[in-house]
């Protein structure tokens, strides 16, 4: 199952038998208190700092999140999409629980974007497919729904179908549903990487689709997290992840050198031109 | 009669539940808080002075390990089990008087948010500081945290928040309490959450952990 995203001109394929392909998580507020400050100052220069950092390190889509109480996302969203696609030939990911921010946001960018996120309440349901059928574009379905997380694969699936289901009758192509099968943190529930695991590979064997995931969330209140995230995502990608969103600063070594074992990089050139490429940036 | 105290202080900050519970490894076989808690009160320790000067003290200890990374969320919660263990025994003399609570603290994660390990800790911090504790878990709306109000006049009411997106829930929250009761504390946190983002929503006060939350409440105890 192939999804097809694209920026000005480019093109990536997510493609459930290929390599994987990193969405860069960093412009995100939540962990970026800077990042606010300068936007709403007018100035673009540290959001493209950070874009140019992880497409030099991996990333071959950018989630773009400029959520914060008190900015206007529906003006700043688009602002910054434009300003990203300005300067960067690379498909974006609109991450907004704001649908008026998302569509704007669409009108703004060029090519195909995914938007982040869909998930089984009825009124994400409503409120998001029309915008992704109108746009053409991919769409990360979150397995929750109206009663919140549960914390059983099976039933996980279940409201992937449903999205599914749902997606394809509002007119949107099976293929640009991915899916996000919710990673936790394994310090509060020592079971909870096993569930996602567990889920993807649920999903990758009914569904055949993308799936994504915040790699970096499952780490959250242990030491050695860097060891910890690549453990997980070498395991999720063995079991169907294609697209984790992901610092690519971190984690693209351990994802190439995945790719490469599990025989998805021929003749090993990806994996060796990156640690050529690193050395030449030294 | 002090050892059972140390025994107890200890057996907590090293998350030692009960007597069966495996964990931590060097501990095996021995006593936990439930067993410890149960000897002080046969022994005659008060109830009021088991929570302060074995439980109290444990837990601020925990919190200050965590802060400075020496033990992280998995023992931090075993803490907490271990802690909760000796409160079962402890809170029956609630109802007599016996054990006074410093009051009463209203905490959740607010509408739209569904992260929970940090108001959890927060919450573990809070009951170990000598506070009963009402959770109202994730997602939790204004009308939830007004009506626990109603039922538990003068608390303190804690929010928790860790998207930036869901801040703004936040700020609907503190002014809908406001709105109906104008005099009550309320504290916020979250890893988004700022000191000028709490004056801007005017909120009370800003934790940016639990130890801080503990010290906050502190201050209003007696008051």
């Amino acid at each position: 199952m192939k999804t097809v995203l694209s920026g000005s001109y480019a093109e990536v394929i997510i493609d459930t038998e290929g390599p994987v392909r990193i969405i860069g998580e960093s412009i995100n507020p939540t962990r970026r208190k800077k990042l606010i400050s300068t936007l709403q100052a007018g100035s673009f220069d540290y959001v493209l700092q950070l874009a140019a950092s992880q497409i030099a390190s991996g990333a071959e889509i950018l989630d773009v999140n400029v959520g914060y109480p008190g900015v206007d996302d529906v003006k700043l969203l688009p602002e910054t999409v434009m300003a990203l696609q300005d300067k960067f030939d690379i498909p974006l990911c609109l991450d907004s629980p704001n649908p008026r921010a998302i569509e704007a946001a669409l009108r703004a960018a060029k090519g195909k974007c995914i938007i982040n996120s869909v998930n089984g309440e009825e009124r994400s349901l409503r409120a998001i497919l029309p915008i992704a059928r109108e746009f053409g574009s991919a769409v990360i379905a979150l397995v929750m729904d109206d009663e919140g997380i549960t914390h059983d694969p099976e039933k996980r699936l279940a409201i992937a179908e449903k999205i599914v289901g749902r997606a394809i009758k509002e007119g949107i192509r099976e293929e640009d549903v991915i899916i996000d099968p919710l990673a936790m943190a394994v310090s509060a529930d020592q079971d909870a990487c096993l569930v996602t695991l567990k889920t993807i590979s649920l999903v990758r064997q009914k569904l055949g689709l993308n799936i994504t995931m915040g790699a970096s969330n499952i780490s959250f209140g242990l030491p050695n997290r860097e060891a910890l995230n690549a453990a997980f995502t070498t395991l999720a990608i063995y079991n169907g992840l294609t697209c984790p969103i992901a610092n690519p600063e971190h984690i693209t070594t351990s994802l190439l050198a995945t790719d490469l074992v599990l025989g998805r990089d021929p003749w090993a050139i990806r994996f060796v031109e990156y640690y050529q490429n690193t050395l030449k940036s030294l | 009669m002090e050892d059972l105290l140390e025994m107890l202080h200890n057996a907590v900050e090293l998350g030692k539940v009960d007597r069966k519970s495996p964990y931590p490894p060097q501990l095996r076989d021995h006593d936990g808080a439930y067993e410890i808690t149960a000897m002080a009160l046969d022994a005659g320790l008060g109830p009021q002075q088991i929570l302060e000067e074995a439980l109290i003290p444990a837990m601020a200890k925990v919190g200050k390990k965590f802060s400075d990374r020496q033990i992280f969320v998995p023992q931090m919660l075993l803490s907490a089990k271990a802690m909760g263990a000796s409160m079962v025994l402890l809170k029956p003399f609630f109802a007599s008087g016996a054990l006074r609570s410093n009051g009463t603290f209203i905490i959740g994660t607010v509408r739209g948010d569904l992260h929970d390990i940090g108001k959890n800790l927060v919450s573990m911090m809070v009951e170990g500081g000598g506070w009963q504790v009402v959770d109202l878990g994730v997602d939790a709306g204004s009308d939830r945290f007004i009506e626990t109000l109603e039922n538990h006049p003068g608390a303190v009411i804690g929010l928790s928040a860790l998207l930036t997106t869901t801040m703004e829930n936040m700020k609907q929250t503190v002014e809908d309490i406001r709105a109906v009761s104008p005099s009550t504390r309320i504290l916020i946190g979250g890893a988004p959450v700022t000191q000028d983002f709490c004056d801007r929503i005017g909120a009370d006060f800003y934790s940016p952990n639990g130890q801080e939350a503990v010290n906050y409440l502190k201050t209003l105890a007696g008051n």
